[in-house]
């Protein structure tokens, strides 16, 4: 690939921004870096949900239920609660893999239904496995019921552990700064396999199915397999993103993966765009970090316009989220940046 | 036996509830195949509304049917209110949009509901005033109470109402063929926005009663109690065969009777294993069960994809 000259200054220009990033933020406090990072978690969940969604249009309402597996597996393999603490290395995969595994378990017998029902079977699997890690505690203590698991292992590598502050080359590392880096590869990687995916014969093979199946299946297309393949995928990222979430967290409860979660990923999906990478990761990023602007900035805006709080800052936090969703599909109805066919058909229906 | 009975009885009461907050999805779902998803929370407000009339009321020394039937008058005409403008704000303008944009928007609008009745009503649980007698009745060597039969005749009196409505009424025609085809119902003189948007007020109505009928049954009513009784009435209306009416009803009632017999028998059937908490799980275990079985509910006619 041959780059142009001004294309290199603008990946070299993100590139320094977003190494400098943690470092700008931390000015203004450690707390953004951590909701940076949890923003990247977002991200990760997105784009994982945009391959089921957005590139083969089966719509997961329960795509959360994988993010809980996988953080369960690695908070019950490192942490107190059973007294193992196997090295992240080995047990964020294993998340990844079991969380794959619900995937097809969970796709197997129900992708031949279309749309809406898929939709709700997908719900009512996220909701079975909240409850179960909720009463999963007797009569024998697996998952600690809804008190959760805490004091999880952080990631380590020898004697280099992520959550502990250091000094290193005269630059402050805090334990958020160096999680910052980690989910930024993490996170690179991800948009690197899911971009050269949707340009793949995978790729093209889900958009066929999702534009139409009966069309596809006739070009040769098992359309069972190429489905199940989606949700797995989607699966495994979303458990990979669960195991880091753990990790980062260091506690986990059930109150973490309930159905608002899994409503607010195919948000950030469908706002920024389903089926285009970039508008996804725009839509995880707005949605991630809104919410907390807002918190910053509704009681001082109130204090200055009536001198005292009138409303709970939370309250209007949620009431400007819910109009922000409301307005933003009125007016921008395939998402903020939306992928080239949904705009093709968009105009087309309109003709 | 007698544990069967009761959880029976219980079972039909809740599925009754179901079944009416189905019937409102199923409607919006058969007319313009989408998910109402803010449904949930116009049941909570009507619960809500009840909760501030009643409460206002009882004091006042009237017959509590009397503070009840005016309680439910009040909820009724808010929910329509809100049924409208919801379909005005979040779905009309959305009509030709994707099929995920008007689902965004309804979310959208129902945190917007969920806050505004936090700020009217306090995040606490709001206790019902217990005026109408509890008075059991014994069947058999189960108790049934009035207010669980005032439940069942009303669902049933409403959903015969509906039916009526739908299948014997100028304006039910008029719903039926907007649903089947809406720009040939267009051609015939049907006002396909004026009934949708009567679809949605039905709808809203029906939820209202339901509201105050979840209310005075828990005797409780909170801003967020209407999402998981949302997502067992949606089931309910999967279940049955989302966009048919009798399919709604049966599914809710399934739904009602499988969860409470599920409650009362998992912890002798596992051993204790599993106790009542997993309550939940049933409704939506047999939901999964039936659509892997039967794709299109049970009484779902197998209707043409759309992505």
């Amino acid at each position: 690939m041959r780059f142009k000259a001004p294309v290199w200054v603008g990946i070299v220009f993100v590139a320094a921004t977003l190494l400098a990033l943690p470092f700008a933020l931390a000015h203004a406090g450690t707390a953004w870096v951590r909701i940076t990072n949890f923003a990247l978690l977002y991200v990760l969940l997105a784009l994982g949900l945009n391959i089921v969604v957005g590139f083969a249009g089966l719509l997961d309402l329960g795509y959360i239920a994988f993010y809980a597996v996988g953080a369960y597996v690695y908070a019950l393999l490192a942490s107190p609660h059973f007294n193992l603490h196997l090295p992240f290395w080995l047990i964020l995969p294993a998340g990844a893999l079991l969380a794959c595994l619900f995937g097809v378990l969970l796709g197997a017998p129900t992708l031949k239904l279309r749309g809406d029902y898929l939709a709700i079977v997908t719900l009512g699997f996220g909701e079975i496995i909240r409850i179960f890690l909720n009463n999963l505690s007797r009569p024998v203590n697996i998952t600690n019921g809804p008190q959760g698991i805490a004091r999880i292992d952080p990631f380590t590598l020898g004697s280099f552990d992520f959550s502990r502050g250091e000094k290193i080359a005269g630059l402050d590392f805090s334990g958020p700064i160096k999680y910052y880096y980690l989910l930024l590869a993490v996170t690179l990687g991800v948009i690197v396999v899911t971009v050269r995916l949707q340009n793949s014969r995978i790729g093209r093979a889900w958009e066929a199915v999702r534009e139409d199946e009966v069309a596809a299946r006739a070009m040769g297309i098992n359309t069972t397999a190429i489905k199940l393949l989606a949700f797995a995928m989607g699966a495994s990222f979303g458990g990979l993103a669960g195991g880091m979430f753990s990790a980062i967290q260091g506690f986990i409860s059930p109150e973490s993966f309930v159905l608002v979660e899994s409503i607010m990923v195919v948000a950030m999906v469908v706002l920024g765009g389903m089926g285009n990478v970039w508008g996804v990761i725009l839509g995880a990023l707005l949605l991630s970090f809104v919410p907390e602007l807002l918190r910053y900035t509704v009681e001082p805006v109130q204090k200055a316009l009536f001198g005292r709080t009138l409303v709970e800052p939370e309250v209007i936090r949620m009431l400007i989220f819910g109009l922000a969703l409301v307005l933003i599909m009125r007016f921008r109805p395939a998402g903020l940046l939306p992928s080239k066919v949904r705009k093709r058909e968009l105009s087309e229906r309109h003709r | 036996m007698d544990i069967f009975l009761q959880q029976l009885i219980n079972g039909l009461t809740l599925g009754s509830v179901y079944a009416v907050v189905a019937l409102g999805y199923t409607m919006v779902y058969g007319i313009i195949q989408l998910i109402n998803f803010a449904h949930g929370e116009v049941v909570m407000i009507g619960a809500m509304v009840a909760f501030s009339v009643i409460s206002a009321l009882a004091p006042g020394g009237w017959p509590p049917l009397a503070i009840v039937a005016v309680g439910t008058a009040c909820a009724v005409p808010v929910c329509m209110a809100i049924g409208y403008g919801l379909e005005r704000i979040a779905y009309r303008p959305l009509r030709h949009a994707p099929r995920l944009a008007p689902l965004i928007s309804a979310i959208g609008m129902s945190i917007i509901l969920q806050h505004l009745a936090m700020l009217v009503w306090s995040r606490n649980f709001l206790a019902f005033p217990q005026i109408i007698k509890v008075e059991p009745m014994h069947v058999g060597g189960a108790t049934i109470t009035s207010v669980q039969v005032a439940i069942m005749l009303t669902s049933v009196t409403m959903m015969a109402g509906l039916a009526l409505l739908v299948y014997r009424t100028r304006l039910g025609t008029a719903m039926r063929a907007t649903a089947q085809n809406q720009a040939v119902a267009r051609l015939m003189g049907v006002d396909v926005n004026r009934i949708i948007a009567v679809t949605f007020v039905i709808g809203a109505a029906l939820a209202a009663v339901a509201g105050v009928m979840v209310g005075s049954y828990y005797g409780i009513a909170h801003y967020q109690m209407g999402s998981l009784l949302g997502l067992k009435a949606f089931s309910a209306a999967v279940l049955g065969g989302i966009g048919n009416l009798p399919g709604a009803m049966l599914g809710g009632v399934l739904l009602g009777v499988v969860e409470a017999l599920g409650a009362g028998y998992v912890g002798d059937l596992t051993g204790n294993w599993f106790g009542s908490n997993y309550q939940d799980v049933f409704a939506f275990l047999v939901l999964i069960a039936v659509l892997v079985f039967r794709p299109s509910g049970l009484l779902g006619e197998r209707v043409g994809d759309r992505a």
